[in-house]
């Protein structure tokens, strides 16, 4: 077909970014991404607690409120022990947060839609809170895996199911947050594309008319950045299940 | 918990004895500002109440997405596995075949765990 068409996942290609430099060791346009949220994070918190008022600006309080909602969500989920993995917890938050409204905006390119990292995240997660739960309980952390009060002759069946819903986590983990962020721009691209299609096929009618999907794709910006925040809170919180596994075993 | 930021912040101003009479001083200081707070009128309603029917809705709909995950992933591992297995042993397809089930049996287990009492919703 001649004209516009949609591409749908055009918009999740690597590309080389930083010039010839960055084409040399292949730093890619994900990677930029992830830099930039990570300095953006670090800029932040450097210019909101410069000042350290009693009475926090908007900055600061913007800032000891992200930090209280993750240290309660640590303080409740995995108890007060949690407080040893907040460091890790709020890291992965605030990296997963920025990295997920960024790639809301236009030309930006949103690494939390690429199974490599969300997969890379969520495995070391996994081997985190398996080496907490070693760490802690040593060779009785195997006991997780043996579920109690069962006869001895369905343990055979029931160590494997338990075993496969352990290794099924990371996957779980990083499979949601990937998916919901791709699930979100390809709409976003089929609207828009569907817009182009729409005035290349019936002239001025078509542009009227893709009013229709423009108006779906400023509902579709409130919804995105719901989700946004939404999986950036799914994965912490799941890393706080999981730790509080590996600490309490049950 | 000290949830208003105003309290805690006290604490990073850096004099730390300050921070620790502070501390000590917390409970009452807390009781004295919600007494403050009543009397100005500035209580904020429970959140709970707040929560209207799409906040509830939006709530289902995470859920079911979470379970779905949940349910897929299990199985996607259990066949992983047994597919290796059968590469490894030459016995392709009955690992897999017999892993299959197992996925099922896990990945009712991973929904149960994530809506049961017992990991959901942690009050222990």
């Amino acid at each position: 077909m001649a004209g516009p068409s949609i591409d749908a996942l055009g918009q999740f290609r690597l590309s080389t970014g930083l010039g010839p430099l960055g084409a040399a060791i292949n730093f890619t346009n994900s990677n930029e991404a992830m830099l930039a949220s990570a300095a953006i994070i670090v800029v932040l918190f450097v210019l909101g607690l410069r000042s350290r008022a009693i009475v926090p600006g908007r900055l600061q309080a913007l800032i000891e409120l992200l930090y209280e909602f993750v240290r309660n969500m640590c303080v409740d989920t995995i108890g007060e022990e949690g407080l040893r993995f907040f460091p890790l917890v709020f890291t992965l938050f605030s990296f997963i947060l920025l990295g997920n409204l960024l790639g809301l905006f236009p030309y930006f390119f949103a690494f939390t839609s690429h199974i490599a990292v969300t997969l890379s995240l969520a495995l070391f997660v996994f081997a985190f809170s398996t080496g907490v739960g070693f760490y802690t309980h040593g060779f009785r952390f195997f006991k997780f895996f043996v579920p109690e009060g069962v006869p001895v002759w369905l343990l055979p069946l029931l160590v494997p199911i338990e075993i496969i819903s352990y290794l099924s986590r990371p996957v779980s983990l990083s499979v949601r947050l990937f998916a919901n962020m791709t699930a979100g721009h390809v709409m976003w691209e089929v609207f828009a594309g569907f817009m182009l299609l729409l005035t290349a096929s019936f002239g001025i009618f078509g542009a009227f008319a893709s009013i229709v999907p423009l108006g779906l794709n400023v509902a579709l910006v409130a919804l995105e950045l719901l989700v946004a925040g939404l999986q950036a809170y799914v994965f912490a919180i799941l890393t706080c299940l999981y730790l509080h596994d590996a600490v309490h075993m049950h | 918990m000290g949830s208003n930021p105003s309290i805690t912040s006290v604490c990073y101003k850096g004099a730390e004895n300050r921070c620790m009479n502070e501390s000590r001083d917390k409970d009452t200081f807390e009781q004295r500002l919600a007494a403050a707070q009543d009397k100005a009128g500035m209580t904020r309603p429970k959140a709970n109440e707040a929560q209207s029917g799409a906040g509830a809705a939006q709530k289902a709909i995470n859920l079911a997405m979470r379970l779905g995950v949940e349910l897929v992933a299990a199985m996607v591992i259990a066949v992983v596995i047994g597919w290796g297995l059968d590469r490894l042993f030459h016995t392709k397809p009955w690992l897999m075949v017999l892993m299959v089930p197992v996925g099922m049996a896990a990945g009712l287990r991973n929904l149960v765990r994530a809506t049961g009492s017992k990991t959901g919703n942690r009050e222990d």
